[in-house]
């Protein structure tokens, strides 16, 4: 049993490994969903009143809608160039958990936009007036949700990975399901800012995020073997 | 490994009924050989052999994941190859879902399906040809005991069929078995080959 168990690390691993070097080769298309979320943060400022009250009052919408709008933009990849090139097959027969294999390739989604977005929060929060105490509980906030909207991405990613054109329906299907996200995570967000206690927000975000991560692959990989078949 | 065996199987894709009561039964160090027109189906019984397409009736032990699957290596049409990455990176990846394997073994894959050149290249800089020897050296490196391949021969030159043939020739003897979809027969001794032909 503990055999398969490093079988399985020594593969999760290997996926994990393969996707990052992937990514790394077309830095241009791995790096969109970072850029787009510093240059929508980074316009609000532009377009409203320089109020620093103001610009409070919206912070965590605009960073919340767009984290949810920038883990959208590089879902649509996620397994539709496994699908069509046969690596997904490879993947599902190669007699290891395919749940957990899924899950690898949803955690390279969360390194490669969830993670740099966590990064470079910072910034854009300063940019949109947040006073400097608030940034650990918007970071807090940020890295527990964006690991959520890359789970119930995935779900939606493996449904319409089979289909040619999956644009607007992949994001009509996740943005619904990411509502919740949105919800608490902005308003840990506006809690933080104003400088009262977050944790209720916060703990409902990570039970979501719990929720997510147990229930996510079981879903993805009843999605994507339809996909396959 | 034990026998692979199926017994009427039907298969429906909307009102066309692809799969019509088949029956076969492939031991170790046998090859079975699937031909039919284009259309007959035979993408769709490797596919359903493999537990890709699920089977509305008919009994195969392909319904046990955890013990079969580990030792099932398929090829089907598409080489299951990432195009942005080198030929031995490929199949070092392919190597780790299996099992453990030194980097001359990858290297000897390579060697062994002749394209030991393109190691260090990117596939999307192969031909399709070569991709295919690629795959076919990620099958030699893998192993498995059965192997399940969709029309193996495609855009492979004589010299790349004759290999597939001392390929599969190879495996049989070492106790494995194959099941081959193909439209040129394979050239193998007619002790160990099977047909079964779709209509």
């Amino acid at each position: 049993m503990s055999g398969q168990r490093v079988r399985f690390a020594g593969a999760a691993g290997a996926l994990i490994a393969r996707d990052l070097r992937l990514a790394l080769r077309r830095s241009g298309d791995t790096l969109q969903p970072l850029g787009f979320f510093v240059v929508v943060t980074a316009l609000f400022p532009l377009a409203l009143d320089p109020q620093l009250s103001l610009l409070r009052d919206i912070a965590p919408a605009a960073l919340w809608v767009g984290a949810l709008l920038s883990s959208l933009l590089a879902l649509d990849l996620l397994f539709r160039e496994d699908a069509q090139d046969g690596a997904l097959e490879q993947l599902a027969l190669c007699g290891l958990p395919f749940q957990g294999l899924l899950l690898a390739k949803t955690a390279v989604h969360w390194l490669l936009t969830g993670l740099p977005l966590v990064l470079i929060a910072p910034l854009a929060a300063t940019a949109l007036g947040a006073p400097y105490e608030a940034i650990p509980g918007i970071l807090a906030a940020l890295l527990l949700g964006t690991i959520a909207l890359s789970l119930i991405g995935a779900v939606g990613a493996g449904l319409t990975m089979s289909l040619k054109r999956n644009g607007s329906l992949l994001a009509l299907l996740v943005l619904p399901l990411a509502v919740p996200v949105l919800i608490f995570g902005a308003r840990a967000t506006a809690l933080a800012i104003a400088g009262e206690p977050l944790a209720a927000p916060l703990y409902l975000l990570a039970a979501i995020t719990v929720l997510s991560a147990t229930l996510a692959p079981w879903a993805l990989a009843a999605a994507v073997r339809i996909g396959l078949e | 490994m034990d026998e692979l065996t199926a017994d009427n199987l039907q298969l429906w894709r909307g009102e066309q009924h692809v799969l019509r009561g088949i029956c076969l039964a492939v031991a170790g160090g046998q090859c079975l050989q699937v031909t039919g027109a284009n259309g007959a189906g035979k993408t769709t019984l490797l596919r359903a052999l493999c537990g890709l397409v699920p089977l509305e009736h008919g009994r195969d032990i392909v319904d046990d994941p955890a013990t079969f699957h580990g030792e099932l290596n398929y090829l089907g049409h598409d080489n299951g190859l990432k195009a942005d990455l080198t030929a031995a990176e490929n199949l070092r990846y392919a190597a780790a879902l299996r099992r453990r394997v030194q980097a001359r073994d990858i290297a000897a894959a390579l060697a062994r399906t002749g394209v030991a050149e393109a190691a260090g290249q990117l596939l999307r800089r192969l031909s399709a040809g070569q991709r295919r020897r690629v795959a076919l050296a990620r099958l030699a490196l893998t192993g498995g005991a059965l192997w399940v391949l969709d029309e193996p021969g495609s855009n492979l030159d004589e010299r790349g069929q004759a290999l597939l043939v001392e390929l599969i020739d190879g495996h049989l003897r070492s106790g494995g078995a194959a099941v081959v979809a193909t439209h040129r027969t394979l050239d193998l001794p007619a002790a160990q080959l099977q047909s079964l032909t779709l209509q």
